[in-house]
C-alpha cells in the first residue's frame, strides 16, 4: 500500500504539472461562465439552464481529462522508458498500475472539486441559494470519470494514447446511450433478440447511472436506494475493468 | 555454485518481429555466473542480446524458458530487487521532477525515512558532481549530467548488486574516468557490479571476468588475465637506414614511409636479429612495441568466428 501511494504521489505530480489540465481547467471555466449567454437565449428559468449546462460541462471536461490523461499516462512511461527503472525497484506491476490510477483519480478529485466550487460560487453570484445537491451531482460526475480512468488506463496497457482515447470515448459515449437499448427490449418481443438484447445492455456500461443533473436541476427527490446501487456500480465495474488491466499488464513484455 | 551472486541458466527469449509476426530468437540457451565482489564485463557487438538479458533479470520482460537467481533468490522477488541497482543505458526519466524529487522518489520506493533520504540524496549527487543540480528540473539536464543522475539513482539503496547498460556513452573523458571510479569504489566495498558495454578498453581497466555474447550465445567467459594473454605474441619495430633485401626473413613488413620500414617480427631471436642488422647498418630504430592480445582481439577473433 505503501509503494502504490508513492506511485499514486508522484502521478498526482505528474498530471498537475501537465498544461493540457489547465488548458481543460479553463475551457470548463468558459462554458460555465458562457452558458449565462444561452440561459438569455431561452425562455423559461435561466439559472436552471446555467445548471444544467455547468454541470454537464463538470462531466464533460472530467471526462475528457480523465480520457486524454489516463490513456497517456502508462503509455508515457513504456515510451520514454521510465518503466526500466521502475520496475528494477522493489515494486509489483499491480502497485505501479493502481498507484497511476489513484494518483489520476486523486487529480480528478481536486480537478472536480475545483470546478465544482467555482460552479456553485458562480451560481450564488446569479442569486440561486446554495445547494448541496450540486455537490453531490458532482460526487456521482467523479464516480464516472474514476470509472473512465479505469477504462483509459486499461486501453492504454496495450495500445497507443491515439487508440486508447478513441476507445475510452466510444465507451463514454455508448455508456451515454446504452440505456436506450432498454426501450428496445421493450419493444422487441420475447425471445432470443430480447435475450441477446438483455445481455448487451448487461455487457456495455450504463454512464447514465451517475447522470443526476434532471433531478438536481429540477429539484426532483433523488431515492436513497438509487444512490446506493450506483454507487456500488460505480464501484464494482472500476474493479472489474482495473482486474482486467493488471491481467494484462502483468504478463507484458516491455521491450 | 551456490555462493554465485547471480545466476542466469539456460536463458532463451524470443521476440515477434514483422507485419507478419515471426518469432526471432534473441537469446539461445545463456548461462553465466557472477561472483560476489567483482566486477563482471558482459561484452557483445549491438544485436547480440545484452539488454534483453538485463530486460530478463529486471523482471521487464519474461524469457520463454531458463532460471534467473539473485542473491539465492527467484529474480522476480522484491527481496533480490531491494539489493539491485540499476542504470538503463539511455538515461530516461521524469523530466517533470528536479533531480533531488527523482531520487526522493526512488528513495522512498526503498523505504528509506526521510532523514536517511536527505543524507543519501545530498551524498550521491555530491558524489556524481551534481551538488549543485539538486533543485533544477531534469528536462533542463544535458545528456552526461542525465547520466550521473541515473547512476545516483541506481546508487540510492546502495546496492550489493549493481547493473549498468552501457554506463559510459554520453560521457566526456573526465565523466568516464570519475564513473569508472565509482565503479572500483563499489568493488573496494565488497560490491558487484555487472557491467554491460560495447567500449571494450573500459571493461578492459576494470573487469575482473568477462562473458562474450555473440548472437544470443555466450561465447567466450572466464577470467580476463586466462582470456587475455600476457605473452608476446610479436614485436612491431619501426626503422630507418637499413637495406629492404637485408630484412628479407627477419619479419613481415608492414609499411614504410619516407625510408622507414615497420616490421611484425615474431620471436625474441628475430627482434635481436633486427636490432644487430640496424646497429651494424649504423641506421635508426624508431620505436619498437611488443603486442601481445587484447580483449579487442579476442573479441574481433569471436565474433569473426560466429
Amino acid at each position: 500500500m505503501r509503494r502504490i501511494g508513492i506511485i499514486a504521489l508522484n502521478t498526482f505530480r505528474e498530471a498537475v504539472r501537465d498544461r493540457v489540465l489547465y488548458l481543460l481547467l479553463f475551457f470548463a471555466g468558459a462554458t460555465i461562465l458562457l452558458s449565462r449567454v444561452l440561459s438569455l437565449l431561452t425562455v423559461g428559468d435561466r439559472v436552471k439552464v446555467v445548471m444544467d449546462v455547468g454541470l454537464a460541462a463538470l462531466s464533460f471536461f472530467g471526462a475528457l481529462m480523465a480520457i486524454l490523461i489516463g490513456t497517456s499516462l502508462v503509455f508515457k512511461e513504456i515510451d520514454k522508458k521510465t518503466i526500466y527503472t521502475l520496475m528494477s525497484k522493489p515494486l509489483h506491476r499491480f502497485e505501479f498500475l493502481l498507484g497511476k490510477f489513484l494518483g489520476l483519480a486523486l487529480t480528478l478529485l481536486v480537478m472536480i472539486s475545483l470546478m465544482t466550487v467555482f460552479f456553485q460560487a458562480y451560481l450564488i453570484l446569479l442569486g440561486r441559494r446554495g445547494d448541496g445537491r450540486v455537490f453531490l451531482a458532482a460526487l456521482y460526475i467523479f464516480l464516472e470519470v474514476v470509472l473512465l480512468t479505469a477504462v483509459a488506463i486499461l486501453f492504454s496497457t496495450f495500445s497507443t494514447p491515439i487508440l486508447a482515447s478513441l476507445f475510452s470515448l466510444s465507451f463514454f459515449l455508448i455508456g451515454h446511450f446504452s440505456r436506450g437499448l432498454q426501450t428496445l427490449i421493450r419493444k422487441v418481443p420475447a425471445g432470443f433478440s430480447r435475450s441477446s438484447l438483455r445481455l448487451l445492455y448487461l455487457i456495455l456500461p450504463d454512464l447514465e447511472n451517475f447522470n443526476l443533473k434532471t433531478e438536481v436541476v429540477h429539484g426532483l427527490p433523488i431515492p436513497a436506494n438509487l444512490l446506493l446501487t450506483s454507487a456500488a456500480y460505480g464501484l464494482f465495474y472500476t474493479l472489474f475493468i482495473l482486474t482486467l488491466a493488471v491481467i494484462i499488464f502483468r504478463r507484458r513484455d516491455f521491450t | 555454485m551456490m555462493s554465485d551472486i547471480l545466476v542466469i541458466d539456460d536463458l532463451r527469449k524470443s521476440f515477434a518481429t514483422g507485419f507478419i509476426p515471426r518469432q526471432k530468437e534473441i537469446l539461445r540457451g545463456v548461462s553465466l555466473a557472477v561472483e560476489p565482489g567483482e566486477i563482471f564485463g558482459y561484452l557483445g557487438p549491438n544485436g547480440a542480446g545484452k539488454t534483453t538479458t538485463l530486460k530478463c533479470l529486471l523482471g521487464l520482460v519474461f524469457p520463454d524458458s531458463g532460471s534467473l537467481t539473485i542473491f539465492g533468490q527467484p529474480h522476480l522477488s522484491l527481496r533480490a530487487r531491494q539489493r539491485i541497482g540499476y542504470l538503463p543505458e539511455s538515461p530516461y526519466f521524469y523530466d517533470h521532477l528536479t533531480a533531488f524529487e527523482f531520487l526522493d522518489f526512488y528513495a522512498r520506493l526503498f523505504g528509506l525515512k526521510k532523514k536517511e533520504r536527505g543524507e543519501r540524496i545530498s551524498g550521491l549527487l555530491e558524489r556524481v558532481g551534481l551538488a549543485d543540480a539538486g533543485r533544477i528540473p531534469l528536462r533542463k539536464f544535458s545528456r552526461g549530467m542525465l547520466q550521473r543522475a541515473g547512476l545516483a539513482q541506481a546508487l540510492i539503496n546502495d546496492p550489493d548488486l549493481l547493473f549498468l547498460d552501457e554506463p559510459l556513452g554520453g560521457l566526456d573523458p573526465i565523466g568516464r574516468k570519475e564513473l569508472r571510479d565509482i565503479i572500483l569504489e563499489q568493488k573496494k566495498r565488497g560490491k558487484t557490479v555487472f557491467l554491460c558495454s560495447h567500449i571494450l578498453q573500459d571493461i578492459e581497466m576494470i573487469c575482473d571476468r568477462v562473458a562474450i555474447l555473440v548472437s544470443g550465445r555466450v561465447v567466450s567467459s572466464g577470467r580476463l588475465r586466462d582470456l587475455v594473454s600476457e605473452k608476446i605474441l610479436f614485436t612491431e619495430i619501426e626503422i630507418s637506414g637499413v637495406k629492404r633485401e637485408d630484412l628479407l626473413g627477419l619479419g613481415e613488413s608492414l609499411a614504410g614511409q619516407e625510408g622507414r620500414v615497420l616490421l611484425k617480427v615474431v620471436g625474441e631471436e628475430k627482434v635481436e636479429e633486427v636490432l644487430a642488422l640496424v646497429l651494424r647498418s649504423r641506421g635508426r630504430v624508431h620505436s619498437l612495441l611488443p603486442r601481445s592480445l587484447t580483449l579487442e582481439d579476442l573479441f574481433l577473433d569471436m565474433v569473426k568466428a560466429s
